[in-house]
């Protein structure tokens, strides 16, 4: 067995089509995919296409207003897709609240929980959200009054604690910590637990931005102890459309209406209106059927994925480990393989911890004096997609000194190969544009 | 198929390394700034107007070869005509890159900036390449246009 079981992840790769269809990129000749983009959106199974295909033809009607048989059919998988992503996170399904995407499940938050905000209280970030999670919260602090704070993080690229505590970064004027448990750019994870504690003792609501994080590992939003928790369904195999904020039911119905509309009402007057629990009181109009019964059926896909791991014990035979598990070891192969083969790159700087310790398989870097746009527009003309900007993070490219960063990213489908294929393309940029050895 | 080399030619390349009229000078009647959100390219731009002449253009820039080549291309062929030959360039130029190959670029007229020729076959890239472009006439705009 190589690192890994090759039998078990070409069958999984095999589920996916765009990775077998190849690809014509512009400037370069046909070719294979080499798709190092998952952080940015995951590619799709069969599986979840089929699932948004077989809705739409044969059990598509609009939910919970349709009363026919074919109406109880979309409502019963709508729900039955809310049910399904409440297990995956270990919440129960009225504390979960469709949306569009993560974007919108944080701007729900932040605009429910402004209720609470006024001068003299603190919102308490860090400079390395991304944008989804800082300019709601910046838009919150201005219309309330309300002071935005921010975690630093450590020239390593995680999120600077000591200096939090020292600082008192978190005290008895924060009313909301809102912080991503997996970064999108250095791939740090976040010590979500100990933040939730150190919020809670000053009873601070605690949300997490899981948009990295719940696609690549088991999610219990007992263990993470948040009371929010927001992510996006196209970065974990699902469809574009659908998102998801999780969040304890009573807090959830503590809060006020986001958007107005139907569905999310219980009486409506002229003169006014009372609103209906959650979930539903945060879900104004048709919701996105199809995307979620699509999301459902990439939770069953994610839930079902195989691993095959060598065991710790000599002589004993591989560990098959099943779900979120699986999907997390293969991350942390790719990440230890990854790190090691772009760190002999020369004149590679990696923006994130260089060590597979606590960090997820996200990898910015910049590549000798190369724009990243540049080194991307070369790597795409190879087949190989990766992405290139600041990536919606810019406080903290701003952090590191540098403009804007290349970034690679990995899913349960990549192969240390794609990752040999990225070295040598990364080579071939340093050619191209003739930087010196 | 398209070639990487007819994107990066030698022209743009050199500019790349070697951008004229970079820095910020004095004097000037406007300054400017734009981003490309997509990518992060940031540009601060200065245009000294003398009536209806670009009497001088500079600026501050960080960001991709074809962005800052396009930026320097532009500064070059703009400073010391009128501010109507600059509009009439920019909207060629525009024309060219969203033209998918179909529009060419006069060399009589636009000298290096036909080297950007190349850039209409990448539409990503076509932003980047209008970046100056947009700024500079951004500040005709704020200094009274044509007039
Ligand atoms: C950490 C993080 N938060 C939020 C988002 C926003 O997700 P979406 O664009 O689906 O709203 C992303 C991805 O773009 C992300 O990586």
């Amino acid at each position: 067995m190589t690192l890994f079981d090759d039998a078990l992840l070409g069958a999984r790769r095999a589920d996916f089509p765009i990775l077998n269809a190849g690809i014509e990129p512009v400037g370069g000749k046909r070719t294979a995919l080499v798709y190092l983009d998952s952080a940015n959106t995951s590619q799709k199974p069969e599986a979840v296409l089929k699932a948004v295909d077989e809705h739409y033809r044969y059990h598509n009607a609009n939910v919970a207003r349709a009363m026919h048989t074919l109406g109880a059919q979309a409502t019963a998988a709508f729900e039955g897709a809310r049910d399904k992503v409440a297990a995956f996170v270990g919440g129960v399904s009225q504390e979960i609240v469709f949306t569009k995407n993560a974007s919108e499940a944080l701007n729900l938050a932040a605009y429910t929980l402004s209720s609470r905000l006024s001068p003299g209280d603190e919102v308490v970030i860090s400079v390395a959200e991304h944008h989804s999670n800082l300019v709601p919260w910046q838009m919150a602090c201005q219309r309330t009054g309300a002071t935005l704070r921010w975690f630093d993080v450590t020239d390593e690229g995680r999120l600077d604690l000591a200096k939090a505590r020292a600082d008192h970064l978190i005290n008895e004027h924060t009313k909301v910590v809102s912080i991503t448990a997996l970064s999108n750019v250095t791939g740090a994870l976040t010590p979500i637990r100990e933040i939730a504690d150190w919020a809670h003792r000053f009873g601070a609501v605690v949300i997490a931005d899981g948009s990295q994080y719940v696609p690549h590992n088991p999610t219990s939003v007992a263990d993470m102890g948040v009371d929010m928790l927001a992510f996006t369904g196209h970065k974990m195999l699902g469809p574009t459309g659908i998102g998801v904020l999780w969040g304890k039911y009573d807090l959830l119905d503590s809060l006020p209406p986001f958007l107005g509309g139907g569905e999310m009402i219980e009486v409506v007057r002229m003169a006014a209106s009372t609103y209906a629990r959650p979930p539903h009181r945060f879900e104004a109009g048709t919701p996105p059927i199809a995307q979620a019964v699509g999301l459902g059926a990439a939770v069953d896909y994610l839930n079902a994925v195989e691993e095959r791991v060598p065991s710790r014990e000599r002589g004993q035979k591989p560990k098959t480990l099943q779900g979120m598990s699986a999907v997390a070891a293969h991350d942390a192969t790719l990440t230890e393989y990854a790190l090691d083969k772009l760190l002999s790159v020369p004149d590679l700087h990696l923006i994130g911890p260089k060590v597979p310790v606590d960090r997820g398989s996200v990898f910015a870097f910049t590549l000798a004096d190369v724009h990243p746009h540049d080194a991307m527009q070369v790597l795409d003309s190879l087949g190989i997609a990766v992405r290139g900007g600041h990536h919606c993070a810019r406080p903290l490219h701003e952090r590191f000194g540098v403009q804007s960063s290349i970034r690679v990213s990995t899913y349960l489908y990549t192969t240390t190969a794609e990752i040999d294929a990225l070295v040598d393309g990364l080579m071939e940029v340093r050619r191209f544009f003739k930087v010196a050895p | 198929m398209i070639d990487l080399h007819s994107l990066y030619q030698d022209i743009i390349l050199d500019h790349y390394r070697a951008k004229h009229h970079s820095g910020l000078r004095e004097p000037f009647s406007v300054e400017v700034s734009h981003v490309n959100p997509s990518c992060g390219d940031e540009l601060q731009l200065r245009l000294d107007r003398d009536g209806d002449v670009v009497g001088d253009v500079s600026y501050l820039a960080e960001g991709c070869s074809i962005s800052q080549a396009s930026t320097s291309v532009m500064s070059d062929l703009v400073i010391g005509g009128t501010v109507e030959h600059a509009l009439g360039l920019y909207d060629g130029f525009l024309e060219m890159l969203e033209g998918q190959g179909a529009v060419e670029l006069d060399e009589d007229v636009y000298g290096d900036a036909i080297a950007f020729n190349g850039v209409a076959q990448f539409p990503a890239r076509v932003k980047c390449a209008m970046l100056g472009w947009a700024a500079l006439r951004d500040a005709i705009l704020r200094t009274g246009g044509e007039k």
